[in-house]
């Protein structure tokens, strides 16, 4: 019978092992975007291809936040034109994203990071510097 | 596949769980009947008002005399020359002053009570982290050299720096300030008569603050002179011209840097200028094209705060921020220790 353990009860019996930061890559500029070098702590624990497809996917998130196109033009405008009170009503396109975002990382640790004993932290808790993933000891090796 | 399975957990509540009044705290008995806000802890040299939900600089003095000057030349206007205007010429120049009036002081107030575009410090074990990939030196009893990092963006070498603050390599474009003790995206200024850093959440709102200032000045000394030739009077005319002129030096010099995609910032020290002698040292940042650079510098998406200041932080564990009475992490804190210990055994020895 399978034993299964939240992470909440993993944290008190096995320490975090140690974390890693994927830092921002700034070749394109100062839009939000991570490396996707696969980083060796990692190696024995998840697939080179599921990592670099969870960080593209939040790369291409974020440019979909920062996309430059009419929609945001158009916002910049009517926030520019009601002498910016609609950002006291109205939630803007990057928070929209934003949420969208924080719903794929819990998305992701619930379905392939937590089995694999580690979690993803929202970028945005790191104020968007970093994302951090949290390894935890691996207790089938105890 | 393993015999353990992880249950899926929320993982928001792991970093910042919700209230739970029936778990035993260990901290001090203050912190058990209220949970703190993020901003009661904030590391910077900034007052924040509303339960976290307005930040200003902490020092604010002169946002009070602009906003004096701004209600006060107004007001004048209003009372002394709208009548006569309204009764001579047309009702739409109290109308569309009041319509810049609000401009201003809407634009002005967001200004100084937005966020600029903090960037919240590297906690403990990010800044841990980075030291470990650039420390190779092992344990150093001095403050450790500047530290760079040279990254290419659209084939433009840019050099990071290292901020000993806040514990990270600033990302481009961005600069710490010394009054606020924070490090500002897309830092422009620090503006005293905003009260305020000027940087990439209220560039649009100081740029709309400048312009509209402009627009409002020019407009009352315009009114102004066309009262005073109908009239043949002086007294207020003589205020409102004196406070006209300074207003369209700053707008002509941001629109020059709105066009350019150029901050105050890097516009002083010439980060971009082709008098430095180097070949092809253009600004990679800018679209090289002036409707793009102003399209997306005023209108571009909104970005978020970063510092969550009205989060909630964790009962059972305070982030260990990292204040300005305590820079140094705690490995670099014992060498100093140390070395103050040296320091006063070699003054004891010294002297006696």
């Amino acid at each position: 019978m399978a034993e299964t353990h939240s992470l909440q009860d993993l944290r008190q019996q096995a320490a975090i092992a140690s974390k890693v930061f994927i830092q921002r890559d700034y070749t394109s500029g100062t839009i939000c975007k991570f490396q996707t070098k696969f980083p060796s702590e990692l190696e024995t624990r998840i697939d080179k291809q599921q990592f670099e497809e969870t960080i593209q996917t939040l790369n291409n998130l974020y440019a979909e936040a920062e996309k430059l196109g009419g929609k945001s033009y158009l916002e910049g405008c009517l926030a520019c034109l009601t002498a910016y009170t609609i950002f006291l009503c109205m939630e803007t396109h990057y928070e929209k994203v934003l949420k969208k975002i924080t719903k794929y990382i819990q998305e992701q640790n619930e379905k392939v990071y937590a089995p694999l004993g580690l979690l993803l932290t929202d970028p945005i808790e790191r104020g968007l510097r970093v994302v951090e993933i949290t390894i935890y000891e691996d207790r089938s090796s105890r | 596949m393993k015999n353990c399975e992880y249950q899926q957990i929320d993982p928001r509540t792991l970093t910042t769980p919700t209230a739970t009044p029936t778990s035993t705290l260990p901290l001090a008995s203050k912190n058990v009947q209220r949970q703190r806000r993020r901003w009661e802890v904030f590391p910077g040299r900034n007052r924040f008002f509303c339960d976290g939900r307005i930040i200003v600089a902490r020092q604010n003095g002169v946002l009070p005399l602009t906003l004096g000057l701004i209600f006060i030349t107004s007001g004048l206007f209003f009372i002394f020359d709208c009548p006569f205007l309204v009764a001579h010429l047309t009702v739409c120049i109290p109308v569309i002053a009041g319509v810049l009036f609000v401009f201003v002081v809407f634009s002005l107030l967001h200004t100084s009570f937005t966020d600029p575009g903090i960037l919240p410090r590297a906690l403990p074990d990010e800044a841990a982290d980075i030291e470990r990939q650039i420390d190779n030196s092992g344990s150093s009893t001095y403050r450790p050299p500047p530290r760079t990092k040279e990254i290419l963006i659209n084939d433009q070498v840019v050099k990071l720096k290292y901020c000993f603050t806040c514990k990270m390599f600033r990302p481009p474009r961005t600069s710490h300030c010394s009054l606020c003790d924070n490090c500002v995206e897309r830092f422009d200024h620090h503006c005293p008569w905003v009260g305020n850093c000027v940087g990439k959440r209220n560039y649009r709102f100081f740029y709309t603050f400048i312009v509209s200032l402009s627009f409002l000045t020019s407009f009352i000394f315009g009114c102004v002179i066309t009262h005073l030739t109908l009239r043949a009077q002086g007294g207020n005319g003589i205020l409102n011209a004196v406070q006209q002129s300074p207003a369209r030096y700053p707008s002509c010099f941001h629109t020059y840097l709105v066009a350019s995609n150029l901050t105050t910032n890097e516009d002083i020290k010439g980060s971009w200028s082709s008098k430095r002698g180097v070949e092809d040292y253009k600004n990679p940042y800018s679209y090289n094209n002036i409707f793009t650079n102003c399209c997306v510098v005023l209108c571009g998406p909104m970005p978020p705060s970063l510092i969550d200041r009205r989060g909630f932080l964790p009962p059972e564990d305070i982030p260990p921020i990292i204040t300005t009475e305590q820079e140094l992490p705690p490995f670099l804190a014992k060498n100093d220790t140390n070395m103050e210990e040296t320091c006063q055994d070699f003054a004891v020895s010294c002297t006696g």
